[in-house]
């Protein structure tokens, strides 16, 4: 073949570029006077197969990077590339978890796991001709995975919001993302519940490397799992601190409370107050 | 007995007990038939006189019907345009309004100049009738989608037909079948006015010529005709609507299917 492919080009041309690069990104909500400046000039760099966590208090802006780095939001100002090119343009599989499970109520949680597999290629195209069966089973393994094995043919309505939770995570997965988004998708369950997830969402980073940015208001939960976790204030949003989590994997919910582990959260939270305090201060 | 079954019986016994105080408060005032026949002269009316009502109904059902589907066409078409563009919103809204608020018997007798006198007036003006509360409800339906659920296909890097596809329209399936039990009715309705007006078939037009001829029981014969087939068409939409987007109403009997 004499031209490269488009993907392949990008791994070679940009080998040490970050594959996802916020530069000087600002964000404004609405319009003159009732503007609210959501980000201000912001920037952040992910290596591939990296995994960042967001800290931060409400409202700093936290979900809006998410939203900026899908394409879901436009920034105001500055830039954002994924995979070396504007954001929207590259070809990419991105799986996304929100705060809410929003699964579709009309399907079964089978077909709702389904979903990116009849959107993203190159599954677009199996999905069309032959390989439902395979895709059956892949999606069954994948609800075994994080216990929801014979639930598949349920409508959401009929399970409860951690099941619903679940069943998302297996939604932002099932198409093998090489970005993964997740806004604080253990938020609302128990604590057993999420340290359980945590150790799945850490086998899961471990086997297929996805590049991932975490959203998050657990700490604890953020030195878990995260490589590096970039500290954010609120209003304006910006970024003011970035920790590199130096613990050895496969990490296990027992290291959280040794020595290390406390001091990097204790730290972490005295960040996060200060941002708060500081905020407090200005207004 | 169940609460059910009790509720059932209530509203059947109920149903029965106004035919049966019509019946008898027309025989104890001594009520002509002209003015009001009892339905028990109206039941022998379309019994003995059948074969001639037959097919005048089979006539309006078809009319009906045929309205009814180029309704659905169309009012889907024009209610998935109108819920998926802010534009389209904006312009054909008042438009739709205005259109609907025109009453439909002062339609019928251009369409009469258009087409002539028949079936083509009949079926159009049920079809203008039904299709108000079609588009309506389906752009309604559109409009109202959560962002939340369009955020989870943008982020897949969906098109805007396949969100249309896999989120708006299944979205909007209970406000499309909802609409559909008013949309039917409404279709008799523009068929038997277009029937009057300008046809020479069909339960309208019967109705016409039996008060021109002071035969109030056929008219009355007719009237329940209309209204039969009216509840029955009601009922299998219903039922579908109840197959189909079960999921909105959270029916165990759905999740079994």
């Amino acid at each position: 073949m004499l031209l490269p492919t488009p993907t392949s080009e990008i791994d070679s041309e940009n080998a040490n570029e970050p594959f996802v690069k916020l530069e000087k990104v600002t964000l404004t909500y609405g319009l003159g006077d009732r503007a609210v400046r959501a980000l201000e000039e912001t920037n952040l760099s992910i290596q591939k197969g990296d995994f960042i966590a967001l800290v931060g208090p409400s409202g700093c802006g936290k979900s809006t990077i998410l939203k900026l780095v899908t394409g879901l939001l436009r920034a105001t100002n500055g830039w954002v590339f994924v995979a070396g090119r504007e954001v929207g343009a590259e070809p990419v599989r991105v799986g996304m978890a929100f705060q809410n499970p929003t699964l579709l109520p009309w399907l079964k949680l089978r077909e709702n796991v389904m979903l990116p597999l009849k959107i993203v290629p190159p599954f677009r195209e199996q999905y069309r001709r032959k390989r439902r069966t395979e895709f059956t089973d892949r999606i069954e393994t994948l609800l075994a995975q994080v216990g929801l094995k014979g639930f598949s043919d349920k409508y959401p309505w009929q399970l409860s919001g951690g099941m619903l939770q679940r069943a998302s995570l297996c939604r932002a997965l099932v198409h093998e993302p090489q970005l993964l988004m997740l806004d604080e998708p253990f938020g609302a369950l128990d604590q057993f519940t999420r340290e359980e997830l945590w150790a799945i969402m850490q086998e899961l980073w471990l086997t297929h490397r996805p590049t991932v940015l975490l959203v998050t208001h657990d700490l604890k939960e953020a030195a878990y799992l995260a490589n590096r976790i970039c500290v954010m204030q609120a209003r304006p949003g910006r970024i003011i601190d970035e920790t590199v989590v130096p613990f050895a994997r496969p990490r296990s919910v027992e290291m959280s409370y040794h020595g290390d582990f406390v001091d990097l959260t204790h730290r972490l939270r005295a960040l996060i107050v200060g941002a708060r305090a500081d905020k407090e201060t200005v207004q | 007995m169940n609460p059910q079954m009790r509720r059932r019986m209530a509203s059947t016994a109920l149903i029965i007990g106004f035919f049966v105080a019509w019946e008898v408060l027309c025989l104890m005032f001594g009520i002509k038939e002209i003015v009001l026949p009892r339905p028990s002269q109206i039941l022998t009316t379309l019994w003995e006189r059948l074969p001639g009502i037959m097919p005048h109904a089979v006539q309006t059902l078809y009319t009906t019907l045929v309205g009814f589907a180029l309704g659905i066409v169309f009012g889907v078409l024009l209610g998935t345009f109108i819920g998926s563009s802010r534009l389209a919103y904006d312009v054909a809204y008042p438009l739709l309004v205005g259109f609907s608020s025109i009453p439909k018997v002062a339609v019928v007798p251009i369409f009469v100049l258009w087409f002539g006198a028949g079936t083509v007036p009949a079926v159009l003006t049920a079809m203008i009738l039904c299709i108000f509360p079609i588009v309506v409800n389906v752009a309604t339906g559109l409009a109202t989608t959560e962002p939340e659920l369009e955020d989870v296909m943008r982020a897949l890097k969906a098109s805007r037909l396949d969100i249309l596809l896999n989120v708006g329209l299944p979205r909007a399936m209970p406000y499309f079948f909802a609409s559909l039990k008013v949309a039917v009715t409404q279709a008799f309705v523009g068929t038997v006015i277009a029937e009057t007006v300008a046809s020479n078939r069909g339960v309208g037009n019967l109705m016409m010529i039996a008060s021109s001829n002071f035969d109030v029981p056929l008219v009355f014969a007719g009237l329940l005709v209309l209204a039969v087939l009216g509840v029955v068409l009601y009922v299998i939409f219903s039922f579908i609507e109840v197959r189909v987007t079960g999921w909105a109403l959270r029916k165990d009997e759905f999740a079994m299917a």
